[in-house]
């Protein structure tokens, strides 16, 4: 669930309240973010995308809030990463989307899973078991 | 419901409900057409729904391996799919991927060739909000729609629902609509779906339309336990192992879930993805950005230490079943109603097997865009609107008896529970289901007698009949299929039944009705009341 509105990064640009698709922010007294319905939150990590100051971070447990500080956000390392590795706003020269590869991986791991299967009688006969 | 001096009205031609992928194509198709089109969301417009999360393949095939491709298929159907409507999507699919370049920014491979057959659902759904606002559709974010409207003949006539921003009434004259609330998740927390509780179902079936393949309804996806991070891509590569660290023999491939669903019922799953290859592992965080966050903040090594797994219920998201459609261009049984995406059955596309992975986002955009056609033409040759519309929604909005606080969310828990236990839908008995049916007849009562309220209340209190209903057509529905085909699977009648290779319909509200369409049309068919 989203856990952290970082607030000397939040530019009030309302960005995140809209693209929320699941209503859990809204525009403060400030006009900063803040997390008005939590238990609604999809954990889909959308919000982080759409905030060009990563000022929101979202904990990957779905069925309970943690209680994350700014500091415990900022301490693994990951706030901003996924519009980073999304290749968003200044991200887009440098993070290209490889997505279209998909396919491919998913043939390889086909593969992969074909070669284990033929090596597996020859594995039992050696009497191994793993 | 209350309707008072507050309530926003609007007037279209049509009115699209729903703005993931196919709600987004139908209202681009009906712009196309010339139609006035107003496109409402319960959450926002490119960030709803589950193609947004996820990073859909299509069933992208060269016209020269397309007769090949429907033959494969077809015959991976079950006897339930039709050869005719995968040709249809296949051909639709080749010819709208590349009409969003100036939207979204296709890749090329290393020889400099397009690739369109996946996008990243992020960047993919933000490029359809910007197509549809492009072909003149307007946009309502946060405007969940409750129930539908018709005229005295009983013709869909537009929708009513809430503004989520200062929690007003809305209502929509519309000449025909289109439902794109995409699949019914049974609220398993399936990554992308809070927001897909099978509204449209229920609003359809209110409407006099039918649903079909509410049967199929059991596909699961691994997952790290206690996240929603269903993405299967990684998966693919997984070894599997007991709590005491002995590595399973579960063989790898598209039908994993069962046998890994048998291990849960055993004790805790865990994964290991050490197969997956360094140069995978590299580019992965461009491939699938979502997919590495709960490791990176969680601190796990996902491709060293093993992890504890868990499966989601994919619900009729990955599952088949939906409203069904009548014609050619996606009208359900209720006129001037028409459906697209997951909120339809797939059954003709994909017949007893998931969809998932390409089919059903070739599905979404091809149903969207006939959806779109069809309920423009529609609205076109209505003459005039109706001086008086009636809203017919019922459970969750006008209590029969009288209005009292009901437990919504004890509600919505039995869903969760009955739709996504393994040992009650994943492995299905008559027995079970039986029981299952009678939990679920209560809280439909229950909702239905005193379920109501204002605002959000009343969205929520919505859909959690829509979810309780979507469960109950599914459980009536295979309850009467007395064999095992495709993802549908009763323990107690395993294997194909020669008899029952036909799609089943289902309606009801206070009594689910179920029926096996007739093998042909002279055939009488099998009715069954659950």
């Amino acid at each position: 669930m989203i856990e952290v509105v970082i607030d000397d990064r939040c530019g009030g640009c309302g960005s995140c309240v809209d693209a929320c698709p699941s209503d859990v922010l809204a525009g403060g007294p400030s006009g900063k973010a803040v997390i008005v319905r939590q238990a609604d939150c999809q954990t889909c990590y959308l919000c982080e995308l759409y905030c060009p100051e990563d000022a929101l971070f979202v904990w990957p447990e779905t069925e309970r809030v943690v209680g994350l500080s700014t500091e415990q956000a900022l301490a693994t390392g990951d706030v901003g990463g996924f519009r980073r590795d999304s290749g968003w706003g200044e991200h887009a020269a440098t993070h290209t989307n490889q997505h279209w590869r998909m396919g491919a991986i998913f043939e390889r791991a086909r593969l992969m899973a074909i070669d284990a299967a033929a090596a597996k009688p020859a594995r039992e006969q050696d009497g191994r078991t793993s | 419901m209350a309707q008072d001096d507050d309530t926003a009205h609007r007037e279209t031609d049509v009115l699209v409900i729903g703005g993931g992928l196919a709600g987004t194509w139908a209202a681009i198709a009906a712009a196309r057409e010339g139609a006035r089109v107003i496109l409402a969301d319960k959450g926002y417009c490119g960030t709803s729904g589950v193609t947004a999360t996820a990073g859909p393949g299509h069933w992208w095939v060269p016209p020269e391996h397309r007769e090949a491709a429907v033959a494969d298929r077809l015959k991976r159907s079950l006897g339930l799919g039709d050869p005719d409507w995968m040709a249809r999507i296949l051909d639709l699919t080749w010819t709208s991927l590349p009409q969003l370049a100036r939207h979204y920014a296709f890749s090329t491979d290393e020889q400099g060739r397009t690739q369109y057959r996946g996008l990243r659902g992020p960047e993919y759904m933000r490029a359809m909000r910007a197509f549809a606002l492009e072909a003149g559709a307007t946009i309502l974010d946060h405007h969940p729609a409750l129930e539908l409207m018709t005229d005295a003949d009983g013709v869909v006539t537009g929708a009513a629902g809430v503004a989520l921003r200062g929690e007003r009434p809305w209502t929509i004259r519309a000449g025909a609509v289109v439902l794109a609330t995409g699949g019914c998740a049974f609220a398993s927390r399936l990554l992308g779906s809070a927001t897909n509780t099978g509204d449209g179902l229920l609003m359809g079936v209110e409407a006099g339309a039918d649903l079909s393949g509410m049967e199929f309804t059991n596909y699961y996806t691994p997952m790290q336990a206690g996240t929603n991070m269903a993405r299967s891509m990684s998966f693919a590569f997984a070894r599997w192992f007991d709590e005491a660290d002995n590595e399973l023999d579960i063989p790898a491939g598209p039908d994993v879930s069962p046998h890994l669903a048998r291990a849960l019922l055993k004790g805790r799953l865990y994964c290991r993805l050490d197969r997956v290859p360094q140069d995978v592992r590299e580019v992965m965080p461009q491939v699938q950005p979502n997919f590495v966050r709960p490791f990176a903040r969680m601190g796990i090594d996902a491709y060293a230490e093993r992890f504890e797994v868990s499966l989601v219920s994919e619900g009729t998201v990955r599952g088949i079943g939906g409203l069904r459609v009548t014609d050619t261009l996606c009208q359900t049984a209720a006129q001037g109603l028409f459906a697209a995406g997951d909120a339809a059955s797939r059954e003709l596309v994909t017949g007893a097997i998931s969809g998932g992975g390409a089919v059903n986002s070739s599905w979404a955009l091809s149903s969207g865009q006939w959806a779109g056609q069809g309920a423009a033409a529609f609205a076109r040759e209505r003459r005039g609107f109706a001086e008086r519309l009636h809203h017919i929604g019922q459970a969750g909005l006008r209590p029969t008896s009288r209005l009292a606080s009901v437990d919504l969310p004890a509600a919505v828990q039995t869903v969760r529970d009955e739709m996504g236990a393994y040992d009650r839908n994943i492995f299905r008995t008559g027995e079970a289901l039986e029981v299952s049916i009678e939990a679920l007849d209560e809280a439909w009562r229950e909702i239905a007698a005193r379920a109501g309220g204002r605002g959000r209340g009343l969205l929520r209190a919505r859909e959690a009949a829509a979810l309780v209903a979507a469960a109950r057509w599914s459980k009536a529905s295979a309850l009467q299929r007395r064999e095992s085909r495709g993802m549908h699977r009763r323990e107690d009648a395993p294997g194909l039944d020669p008899r029952l290779a036909l799609r089943q319909r289902a309606h009801g509200l206070d009594r689910v009705v179920t029926r096996f369409e007739a093998a042909k049309p002279e055939n009488t068919s099998l009715e069954a009341v659950a």
